[in-house]
């Protein structure tokens, strides 16, 4: 039996296919360029390709994401169900790690925090929805104004030693906040450690809100940037796992459901 | 999406003086320079009356665009920053102005700026800035009785608005415009966040919407939210608009029908409200140096 989960984010489309509802066959990622609906495909084609299979060979599908209306019911695709991100995040993340109780999701343009129920459900959820400056876009944004890449703003960020306050919080306003640091030279690592010193604490404090629960883990693409975790740890006071392929999880999740609904065929 | 390196949140820079006026003739030559967060301005004054300005983008440096706004102003005058008797610095950088005499804040600036530029019977003044969002009560002299900023978020600023020209590929001065081309209002975009507004933005383009038609929702979107701000602090006639959105006819067009007050037309560049304020302060503080007050 094989199935597939479709995670259409903001930014990225993860595709994981998985065999007999545990082994995962390929993992395959994408940018989200105009048309979403081609650029999910694309990335599900590259999938098949990885493994060496066809459309007709794969069950069930279930698609997530802020864009996964876009595949459901359409082929090639052709999602039958579809599921919001916390959900999907809860079931993967589960999957992955059977003890953990908190989820901490940082994707391009969403935070979440989830509180997973024993078996894997979603017990409490909060997500940032007015605001992105607790998302990765947030990293994005400041390290063009610091003209760096924003592979490297994580390894930066790890080389200062000095904790310098960030006073705004929005986007706009970090930006000029950070183009007035660094011409008072303040220099780049600084800065780098500042911004996640800054996301780090949004994200803490709405995750405060749901309450943190032993173990804790963070997926999501920013889960992949080392200079988060730290600050992360230090606002939470706890240890805080990562799973291999954080930014997967979700279309894992999915992946997982959709192996349930072959299963009851 | 791809990086795209276009410019079309780029906005003429430009300086004028006034024909008519001689500096050699005045008694009191002052300026106020407005360094803002996206523009800034200066102008100079004789005798309280406007003759010169510029208005330029901020440049990374406040103390950088201070000298080069204020020079520009000052440039084909035959004027030298020696022979301003008073300098008064305002907005976001005015920390930095070296040869500021004094700072008052922008607040302060724009209602006295909003008194010269539409004259006494001004009661409420909307300033939308580059980052900036304030709505002001003042008395018949120009003096602030109460206001309210956005202080936590940039969305419904200037900076939203050349994120968004950019996003559709249509000049930042003539967006307000484009927005108008619509024979029926759409719903306004539902997120205020710079950063989601945008990407809510692509989502609508993304379904066929016409970029006039996106246009207007983002509008409209900035337009609820000024008048939540208008609403807090109470809106009393006559209304008028100061800083760079001011010239948005998309912006203040909406703000006409949605509120049903209609605000003032300028005579002269709304963008220069803070800055003529600074000078105007300047200017009453010199003569009251000279004991003429």
């Amino acid at each position: 039996m094989i199935t597939a989960g479709v995670d259409v984010g903001a930014k990225y489309v993860k595709i994981v296919i998985l065999e007999d509802g545990k082994n995962v066959l390929a993992r395959a990622n994408g940018i989200v360029e105009f048309d979403v609906w081609k650029s999910a495909n694309d990335v599900f084609e590259k999938a098949l390709l990885n493994v060496g299979l066809k459309r007709e060979q794969v069950g069930q599908v279930v698609a997530t994401g802020m864009g996964r209306k876009i595949v459901h019911m359409k082929p090639p695709i052709d999602a039958k169900e579809i599921v919001p991100e916390v959900i999907a995040d809860a079931k993967g993340t589960y999957y992955l790690i059977p003890t953990v109780k908190t989820v901490i999701d940082v994707g391009a343009e969403e935070g979440r925090g989830i509180k997973v129920s024993e078996n894997g459900g979603v017990r409490d959820f909060v997500i940032n929805e007015r605001c992105a400056a607790g998302a990765g876009t947030f990293i994005e944004t400041m390290a063009r104004a610091l003209e760096v890449g924003v592979e490297n703003m994580g390894p930066l960020a790890l080389k200062s030693m000095n904790a310098i306050p960030m006073n705004a919080q929005c986007c706009v306003f970090a930006e000029s906040e950070v183009v007035s640091l660094i011409h008072s030279k303040v220099s780049k690592e600084d800065i780098a450690k500042a911004i996640h010193d800054a996301i780090a604490g949004r994200i803490a404090s709405m995750v405060l809100r749901i309450g943190v629960e032993k173990d804790v883990a963070l997926i999501g693409g920013v889960a992949r940037n080392p200079g988060f975790l730290p600050p992360l740890k230090k606002e939470l006071n706890t240890e805080i796992l990562i799973p291999e392929y954080p930014e997967c999880v979700g279309a894992l999740g999915a992946a997982l459901f959709a192996s349930e609904m072959e299963g009851q065929k | 999406m791809s990086e795209r390196s276009s410019e079309f949140w780029r906005w003429r820079e430009y300086r004028h003086t006034q024909p008519n006026m001689d500096w050699n003739q005045a008694k009191i030559v002052t300026a106020g320079i407005d360094i803002g967060s996206v523009g800034s301005k200066a102008a100079i004054i004789l005798d309280g009356q406007l003759y010169a300005y510029s208005v330029m983008r901020t440049g990374g440096v406040s103390e950088e665009t201070a000298f080069k706004v204020m020079n520009w102003a000052l440039e084909g005058t035959g004027l030298k920053t020696e022979n301003l008797h008073q300098v008064v610095g305002t907005g976001y950088g005015r920390v930095n102005i070296p040869f500021a005499n004094k700072t008052i804040t922008e607040i302060a600036c724009h209602a006295r700026g909003a008194h010269y530029i539409y004259g006494p019977s001004v009661r409420t003044v909307l300033d939308i800035g580059g980052q900036d969002c304030k709505a002001i009560r003042c008395d018949n002299k120009g003096k602030v009785m109460s206001f309210l900023m956005n202080d936590k978020c940039a969305a419904g600023t200037g900076r939203g608005l050349e994120v968004f020209s950019d996003l559709i590929r249509i000049p930042i001065e003539e967006v307000g415009k484009v927005s108008l081309n619509v024979t029926e209002e759409p719903p306004p975009v539902s997120n205020t966040c710079v950063i989601f507004a945008k990407a809510e933005s692509v989502a609508l383009l993304r379904q066929g919407w016409p970029k006039e038609k996106v246009a207007a929702a983002y509008h409209l979107a900035m337009v609820d939210r000024i008048i939540d701000l208008l609403t807090k602090v109470g809106i009393e006639k006559d209304f008028v608009i100061t800083g760079g959105v001011a010239k948005n006819i998309g912006i203040a067009t909406r703000l006409e029908t949605n509120l049903g007050i209609k605000p003032l037309e300028p005579e002269l560049d709304p963008i220069l409200a803070g800055a003529i304020g600074a000078a105007l302060f300047a200017n009453a503080l010199y003569e009251k140096q000279l004991g003429l007050r």
